[in-house]
């Protein structure tokens, strides 16, 4: 056994980063990177409420072939604005921002990030970002699809574009500062002995996510902007009448926009490298493999955005070229998804709340990631593009990649970061819940897809109905299932059980202080002398008992 | 439509079954590696369950042949995914011989269609059962897509330049026809049916339906009105402005240097924006047409244009499938350099 006396746990002090100080004030200038967590919790879930509320308005329009819920403008609206919420006020700052906000410091050893005034600078840029969308919203909405397709997005549209891609502009700017401040932190704050190889695979993967945040938010800024010069100034850029090329604003969107979805989704990733090597107490099999499979997805991200294109008149070659390099990026995903199998062989596997949406997860996004070969290949992508194939695509891996992997990790560290425990039971039987309403929901959309119902249709011919009225039925179930953990981590933050340091014992720097933490993480610095995930020590070949370096607390 | 749950379109093109054939290929490998998955999963789930609460399992150690095979494996058979699919795709796009042409023009919500014979369709297209028909597409507003489930095939319909499609209908029978690109209000109005009809019918509806000019007469009457005829010549053999007759299809030496083929969409680019691609010998003096033309009479122009083939000939070309295939090149640019107005 390895010395670890610097981790000997503090004795349970009352004194922890939530009760530190009191008052609004206290909240709205912190500096304290777990409470700029907490404030973005509340935010993204105030849109993710709002995104839910459009989801299921599309369902139920969509329940019958004939348009009889909404006008067909509203639902266009509805369908827009579920997107662009859900996209660029939830799922881009999910992960990163909370859980990531949280757990990368204290993960590595560190008191905060880098740059704590720019790290709530983030949040509060997020916010302005947010209420001027909310403002564009309610003075009467937007109707272009989140995309913005030119020249219907310039000219033709006559809802709040300016005003929505404003926020959008806004808000870019604060996926960038937090990027840069992961950076940052990555490189210049780890503890001593926390060299890049013991890090934690979140810490990896948040790297990775960084990347993109810097370099390919800075295109949709300009891409929005250059959109609001044509509409308010009527300068041709995508306005072919003016001398612009509409299919240019498609490249530029897309530049941005495919790898966004790595944004969305790398995160998740590192989310669930932490619950299956945590909750299987197994270090993660083919590490290096793992953490480098993250940075390749971050740079061949980049080198895909023409598969949206590919029924436009983009040249052939060019579409064979970015077929290639679709199917080249879906190597590294597929690496993940080994890996994360290959290490729960011969594992100790618990069957806790995390764990169960870490097992859908892999489910799901094999799923979700195959149906994307479908799409990276151009014979059968011609025929699905534009269609419910798609839209079920990516909600498998938005949805059932991403948003599972957000669900899992909001378990998992909910004990350290409220101290509190939300009750197990409701937690298996939310994850149950959500995993049947979701395949339900989407399933029935790969089918609807292929026999060719259109995206964005407000009516339908009625042979796809049957498809529908499943996928109804699946949101009504996955829109209950979403309630469940939302109504018990409130009920728990009040009346959840104390949550000791190390509720699921495990290695982890962030399980080595009280919880929640105090205000500065640690008691005193960290000194890192083992590997992630370092359950037992290497020469070890078994170990009944406590695992390596539990640390006994007084009873 | 049929009567029990379809699973998969009906089939109607010559390239239906290609599309489906990998669609299989597709569904077959990602249901084996799902269920290969989830399997393993479920498997490991149940049999390596934790049994006592302190139990610490062995490390392991990675494994670089392990990883060798599951990042080559993969890779091989994505590769026969993209062979096969690119290979599909190619035979799409290649430009067919003597097909049938249609003019597509898509407009906020609803479709126009005119046949190289003349007749005018809305929302809807007759097609013969066995025959090639390219479409030759663009938008009067915004970005359409012109989709059709059961020829398994879609094309943007893009404002400002002409995209085109074709496909060979197989099966007699009325289909969806689907715009696929979101394009604003009533984007879920804009569909219709496309008709494939045996060739006997397909000829007895186009003699039902005479009336229209064809959009190469049409266009014939527009050239002399909007005085093409003054530069171009009478009958496009050239003039002040660079001979427009057996021009279709053949290469264009430009002024610029390099050259250019003069398809559908170089002849509109150079009504609307002249300048953009001068042909060699030939001074900038042609004056714009953007906003004096619809899309309509447009096609109509480059109807015409595509109907000029071998000298003397005036009169456009009486059947569609001539009008289709380009006439053998033939020197185009012409020497005469154009005297200066400026």
């Amino acid at each position: 056994m390895k010395p670890i006396e610097s981790f000997e746990l503090p004795s349970p002090s009352k004194v922890n980063y939530l009760n530190a100080v009191y008052g609004l004030k206290s909240w709205l200038l912190t500096k304290d990177h777990k409470r700029i967590a907490l404030l973005y919790l509340g935010s993204i879930t105030f849109f993710f409420f709002i995104g839910g509320i459009y989801a299921l308005m599309i369902r139920l329009e969509l329940l019958t072939p004939s348009g009889d819920f909404l006008e067909s403008t509203t639902y266009n609206k509805v369908f827009t604005q579920h997107g662009i919420i859900m996209i660029f006020f939830f799922l881009i700052p999910s992960i990163p921002a909370t859980l990531g906000n949280f757990l990368i410091p204290m993960m590595i050893g560190a008191k905060d990030l880098a740059f704590p005034r720019i790290n709530l600078l983030s949040w509060y840029v997020y916010l302005a970002g947010g209420i001027i969308t909310i403002y564009a919203l309610l003075a009467g909405g937007v109707d272009t699809g989140w995309t913005f397709y030119t020249p219907f997005s310039t000219t033709f549209s006559n809802s709040y574009v300016v005003a929505t891609g404003l926020g959008i502009f806004i808000n870019g700017f604060s996926s960038i500062l937090t990027g840069l401040n992961f950076i940052v932190t990555i490189h210049t704050m780890r503890a001593p002995g926390m060299t890049w190889f013991r890090m934690p695979l979140f810490c990896w993967s948040h790297y990775a996510t960084s990347l993109i945040m810097i370099l390919g938010t800075p295109v949709i800024a300009i891409t929005v902007l250059l959109l609001a010069f044509e509409r308010v100034s009527g300068v041709g850029i995508f306005n072919p009448k003016l001398g612009g090329d509409p299919v240019l604003f498609q490249h530029m969107f897309w530049f941005y926009s495919h790898p966004a979805v790595y944004i969305m989704v790398l995160p998740g990733m590192g989310v669930i490298s932490e619950l299956i090597a945590n909750f299987s107490r197994k270090n993660i099999f083919g590490y290096s493999f793992v953490a480098f499979s993250s940075i390749a997805i971050a740079v061949f991200g980049f080198l895909v955005w023409g598969h949206h294109m590919f029924v436009t008149p983009q040249s052939v070659y060019a579409g064979m070229i970015f077929s290639f390099l679709s199917f080249a990026v879906a190597i590294p995903s597929a690496i993940k998804v080994f890996n994360w199998t290959a290490t729960l062989y011969k594992s100790s596997i618990s069957y806790d709340t995390p764990m169960l949406y870490a097992l859908g997860f892999i489910g799901l996004f094999t799923i979700g990631g195959m149906t994307g070969l479908f799409l990276a290949s151009l014979a059968t992508d011609v025929h699905l593009s534009d269609t419910y194939f798609v839209v079920a695509h990516f909600h498998y891996i938005m949805v059932g990649g991403a948003l599972m992997a957000y669900l899992g990790g909001l378990h998992y560290w909910w004990p350290k970061m409220t101290g509190r425990m939300y009750p197990e039971g409701w937690g298996r039987f939310g994850a149950l819940v959500v995993f049947v309403g979701f395949n339900l929901t989407f399933l029935p959309q790969f089918i609807a897809g292929y026999i060719g119902m259109p995206r964005r249709y407000h009516a339908y011919p009625p042979e796809f109905q049957v498809y529908n009225v499943l996928s109804t039925a699946g949101a009504s179930i996955l829109g209950f299932g979403m309630l469940i953990p939302a109504v018990y981590f409130v009920w728990s933050m009040r009346y959840g059980k104390h949550a000791e340091a190390n509720p699921w014992h495990l290695p982890g720097l962030e399980w080595r202080t009280q919880s929640p933490p105090p205000t500065e993480n640690f008691e005193q610095t960290p000194i890192v002398t083992w590997d992630a995930y370092e359950f037992a020590p290497p020469e070890e070949t078994e170990v009944v008992g406590k695992f390596h370096g539990e640390v006994e607390r007084a009873s | 439509m049929q009567s029990w749950i379809p699973i998969v379109p009906e089939s109607a093109s010559s390239f239906s079954w290609k599309v489906d054939a990998l669609y299989f290929y597709l569904s077959g490998v990602t249901l084996f590696f799902t269920l290969l998955i989830s399997g393993t999963l479920i498997f490991f789930v149940i049999r390596y369950r934790r049994r006592t609460p302190y139990e610490i399992p062995r490390p392991v150690a990675g494994s670089h042949k392990l990883e060798t095979v599951w990042t080559v494996i993969p890779f091989v058979i994505a590769m026969t995914m993209f062979v096969w699919g690119a290979s599909v795709f190619f035979d799409q796009y290649k430009p067919p011989q003597n097909a049938i042409e249609v003019y597509v023009v898509g407009k906020q919500w609803m479709w126009k269609l005119q046949h190289a014979t003349g007749q005018r369709e809305i929302n809807e297209l007759h097609v013969p059962v066995g025959r090639k028909v390219r479409l030759i597409m663009t938008s009067e507003d915004v970005i359409h897509d012109f989709f059709v489930p059961a020829f398994r095939t879609k094309a943007d319909v893009v404002p400002g330049r002409y995209t085109t499609m074709w496909f060979e209908a197989t099966k007699p029978g009325t289909y969806h026809l689907f715009c696929a690109e979101y394009c604003g209000m009533n984007h879920s109005g804009m569909i219709g049916s496309v008709i494939v009809m045996e060739p006997r019918d397909f000829d007895n509806w186009l003699s039902g339906n005479v009336g229209s000019m064809t959009p190469a007469t049409a266009g014939q009457q527009l050239y002399q009105t909007l005085g093409c005829a003054s530069c171009h010549g009478g009958s496009g053999e050239g003039g002040r402005g660079p001979a427009l007759t057996g021009t279709f299809g053949t290469q264009i030496s430009l002024a610029s240097g390099g050259t250019v083929t003069a398809d559908e969409g170089y002849l509109r680019e150079s009504i609307i924006n002249p300048q953009a691609k001068l042909v060699a010998g030939f001074g900038p003096i042609m004056p714009t047409f953007q906003g004096q033309v619809s899309e309509d009479q447009l096609m109509q122009l480059v109807a015409y244009i595509k109907s000029l083939h071998g000298a003397g000939t005036t009169t456009p070309a009486p059947t569609p499938s001539a009008a289709a295939s380009p006439s053998p090149a033939r020197a185009v640019a012409s020497p005469a350099p154009a005297p200066s107005i400026r």
